[in-house]
């Protein structure tokens, strides 16, 4: 009789949890292959010629040709784009990193006057819209002459990296038992050697995660690159908008230029998989 | 954790108050004095008081903009919100799969905001997109450029498209803190799947939750360049976002008064709503501690 009991429940469940594994598949595929479709329509347009793209409808590239990237990789006019936002985004994670890492240190151990107050103020500058700023930077770089220069584009991005930095970094940083600190300071260590030689190995994930998500956010954003650049600096982004030649749009060349801005992104994404909702709440989660 | 008072340590936080003050207090002093002033050219500017202030309270353009504005971010939390966690639900737990799931939807989250809304320009094409194609071909009518309706479904999907992904993800970290021990109570007491994640499930992400939402919807209210690149805030005015309308105003029309007048009323309501967003942090941390 008890037997009987016990029994029936467990099979029951196992029944159950089987039935949900498999439509568990079944909305993880449809949610997957909705968010893939649209990048593999990218994908399948940039291996095609223009003709094809124009004159048939064809769900794979029947006539496969690289001559849209050979172009981007070859015409200086867009692969310095590439090189632009390169130089750029990496020059703001740089300067991102290097200011947050002792503020964020500072944000997690110590109490100061107004401490509160600025990390609240921080948080409004990565909420702020870039719309409401881009005016203002355009004469603010003009005025200095820094208009047209890559460290004005990675100067202005500093507006929300530098916050996100600090945010995120604070997160990491705060896992970190304080006792560690105490400990290297009676061993003789100074602030500057501990900092270097202890502390940021035992945070060097979370650096990676900032340093990905900076350069991730200066990576996507167009409205103040583009703003704030003309000819020298100009980034891949705004190089995209201007495919219209007479002929009408290049889709073959534009939808490679797309795929090809996917690419640094998607190299990457692996290493830090466990922690991108970690970096989209800003360290918190 | 315990901290101690020091005030030294503003020497630690200094580079990054003088770069933020560098590229925020700066530009934003010069759109207050924007906003108060009027100018006929050549650099000749006269107090204008609050004039322009007033002036954009009563003109209808930014209440429009503002109405679009609410309803866009209304629809795509309505959808993004119980979407991700549904997602995050049926999410692999652990293992390979849970891996390649994780890779594969936050890849439209790194892909640049202009070639998200070129991929999506391309996709509702009707002459060479997959999806407009496919619509046209069942006899559907559907042209974003000149229709409203249509418009309006290409950017919410799009942004859907974009950003569940981030819902989801952050659902599925609330979920994989519960202890197994919490499922198996729930199992002895033959709970139903609905009360499994009434009681247990969403009370532990409530907190995620609450972050997602404050961040779906900051992103959504300063959205710029995806909805731009599709539909140009056409037709007319259909789609015509604030962020879309200040840049029309600032940068296209250079009515720099008005421009900057609404430039700070927008900035007000982000205010407000990153003081909500903080507040919810910093109780969320002391929960944690």
């Amino acid at each position: 009789m008890s037997d009987a009991t016990t029994d029936a429940p467990v099979t029951f469940t196992t029944k159950r949890r089987k039935t949900r594994i498999n439509s568990s598949a079944v909305v993880m595929t449809l949610y997957l292959l909705f968010l893939l479709l649209p990048i593999y329509w990218l994908l399948n347009m940039s291996l095609k010629t223009n003709t094809e793209i124009l004159n048939s409808f064809t769900l794979f590239p029947r006539d496969l040709t690289f001559a849209n990237y050979a172009t981007i990789l070859t015409d200086p006019a867009w692969y310095l784009g590439y090189v632009n936002s390169l130089i750029y985004v990496t020059m703001n994670t740089v300067i991102s990193l290097a200011v947050a890492l002792p503020a964020a240190y500072a944000f997690s151990r110590y109490h100061f006057m107004g401490d509160k107050h600025l990390f609240f103020w921080l948080l409004t500058n990565r909420m702020a819209p870039p719309a409401v700023f881009a005016l203002p930077f355009f004469q603010l770089y003009s005025s200095v002459g820094l208009f047209d220069t890559h460290i004005a584009v990675a100067l202005a991005h500093c507006l929300f990296n530098v916050p996100l930095a600090v945010w995120i970094l604070e997160g990491f940083m705060r896992g970190v038992p304080k006792e560690i600190d105490e400990t290297a300071y009676l061993d003789g260590y100074g602030f500057g050697r501990f900092f270097v030689k202890i502390f940021m190995p035992l945070i060097a994930s979370g650096i990676g995660v900032a340093a990905f998500f900076c350069f991730m956010f200066s990576w996507v954003e167009l409205l103040l690159s583009r703003t704030l650049t003309t000819v020298d600096a100009k980034p891949i982004a705004a190089i995209m908008t201007r495919t219209q030649g007479a002929s009408g749009v290049d889709w073959g060349v534009l939808a490679a230029a797309g795929i090809l801005t996917i690419v640094p992104g998607a190299l990457v994404i692996y290493f830090v998989r466990n922690y991108i909702a970690k970096g989209f709440a800003l360290g918190r989660v | 954790m315990e901290k101690t008072v020091n005030q030294k340590a503003w020497f630690l936080v200094l580079p990054v108050l003088l770069l933020v003050a560098f590229s925020a207090v700066i530009p934003l002093m010069t759109v207050v004095n924007y906003s108060v002033q009027d100018t006929f050219g050549n650099n000749q500017f006269f107090w204008a008081g609050l004039e322009w202030f007033s002036e954009m309270l009563e003109s209808d353009r930014m209440w429009n903009a503002l109405g679009r504005q609410l309803m866009f971010s209304g629809i795509i939390l309505a959808i993004e919100v119980p979407l991700g966690i549904f997602v995050a639900l049926n999410m692999p737990k652990s293992g390979v799969w849970s891996s390649l799931c994780l890779v594969l939807m936050s890849l439209p989250l790194l892909i640049p905001w202009n070639v998200v809304g070129t991929i999506w320009q391309i996709f509702g094409r009707v002459d060479i997109g997959l999806l407009g194609y496919t619509l046209d071909a069942l006899g559907i009518d559907y042209n974003y450029t000149q229709d409203t309706l249509a418009a309006w479904i290409t950017i919410i999907v799009m942004d859907v498209w974009h950003w569940t992904s981030l819902v989801a993800l952050l659902a599925f970290a609330g979920l994989k803190s519960i202890p197994d021990a919490y499922y198996q109570a729930a199992k002895i007491d033959q709970a139903s799947r609905w009360k499994v994640f009434r009681y247990i499930e969403l009370p532990k992400m409530t907190g995620v939750l609450m972050i997602a939402i404050l961040l779906r919807f900051m992103d959504s209210f300063m959205i710029y360049t995806e909805p731009f690149v599709v539909t140009g805030g056409g037709p007319g005015n259909a789609t015509t976002l604030l962020s879309i309308d200040l840049v029309k105003m600032a940068l296209g029309q250079f009515d720099l008064g008005p421009a900057a007048a609404f430039s700070l009323m927008y900035f007000l309501v982000i205010l407000l709503i990153s003081w909500v967003f903080y507040t919810v942090m910093t109780t969320l941390d002391k929960r944690e501690s």
